[in-house]
């Protein structure tokens, strides 16, 4: 890749570097692409991490962590949101290997795991707000709320790309698009899993023991 | 090249060893999710081990889904991705540390004896 950067006016050194892009299959300018988006999004997660560590011990006389976090709860959570990145890691050799209907059964497995974490994420936001301890009651609770209720958003939008890929493999069946598409897709995923081991940990479980 | 080419071109050895790697990665992961919920909810150890030991073990956790689901080394896209994941891992550890760092200092100094629960 490096190779062509100390003469930029051979055009035909330009043209050998876009083919050799796609020399092996991971090799996508648009796969690319799609990390330096996640690394960016991760940024984000930074920003709310960074937030949520300087307000967590600013109860505000209401309930801390100990009290109202469910720990076996959020052990099913997490447990949901692995298994879903394992079912997703199986699609891939599926998909490598061009046969459509063992990856429509796994993202469908994926998406099914995915809507039980977003489904026990809500309910219990809904129990957090019955019991008084909703985001408005202290700085630790807003932020909490808004770091864990951003990651389940984009578990949200994960769930709708993993319709609208089931809707277009069946469509399609996996051309090229497709498969980039989904492993678009598989990397969204993985990551999302990756910023949930924040969440568990720092939010969760080191907000109990503290 | 297509992507089609590729994928046909790896052998079926190559793509059983691919998901051998990934196994022994979901192995870890598990590991690594179950311990710390283990070390928490049954108290095992003082609370200043405890927080140490969770939060190693969720870095090593991040560095296996990086190294193992996502597949990121010094080889793919020339190095590029690893270099955009280190860079990244800095700036968040610059943001995090840093905000965590300053703010309680500010606590302490500015609120002596004022509710920061430590």
């Amino acid at each position: 890749m490096t190779d062509h950067a100390d003469d930029p006016g051979r055009s035909i050194t330009w043209h050998r570097v876009d083919e050799d892009g796609h020399d092996h299959e991971d090799g996508n300018a648009t796969l690319l692409g799609f990390w330096i988006y996640l690394m960016s999004d991760a940024l984000i997660f930074a920003s709310l991490f960074a937030m949520f560590g300087v307000v967590s011990t600013s109860y505000a006389g209401g309930p801390v962590p100990r009290e109202i976090f469910n720990l076996p709860l959020v052990a099913l959570n997490t447990g949901l949101l692995l298994a879903s990145s394992i079912t997703f890691g199986e699609a891939m050799p599926h998909l490598a290997a061009g046969r459509a209907a063992p990856v429509r059964v796994w993202l469908a497995m994926t998406g099914l795991l995915g809507a039980g974490f977003v489904g026990v994420e809500l309910y219990e936001f809904g129990h957090l707000v019955s019991e008084g301890a909703g985001p408005q009651r202290s700085a630790f609770l807003s932020a909490f709320f808004t770091l864990v209720g951003t990651h389940g958003a984009h578990v949200t939008v994960g769930m709708i790309w993993i319709a609208v890929m089931l809707a277009q493999i069946a469509r399609n069946g996996l051309t090229p698009a497709m498969r980039r598409r989904v492993m678009c897709l598989s990397m969204f995923w993985h990551f999302l899993d990756i910023i949930w081991i924040g969440v568990f940990t720092f939010v969760y479980l080191y907000g109990v023991v503290r | 090249m297509t992507d089609m080419q590729a994928m046909d071109g790896s052998s079926q050895a190559h793509r059983a060893e691919r998901h051998r790697f990934y196994w022994a990665g979901v192995l870890l992961a598990a590991a690594l999710t179950v311990l710390p919920f283990w070390l928490v909810m049954t108290g095992q150890a003082d609370r200043s081990t405890t927080a140490l030991l969770i939060f190693a073990m969720a870095l090593v956790q991040i560095v296996v889904h990086v190294a193992f689901f996502l597949h990121v080394d010094t080889r793919s896209e020339g190095g590029w991705t690893l270099l955009a994941f280190l860079f990244t891992a800095v700036i968040v550890v610059l943001t995090i540390g840093g905000s965590v760092w300053i703010m309680y200092h500010l606590n302490t100094n500015m609120m002596p004896g004022a509710i920061t629960g430590h």
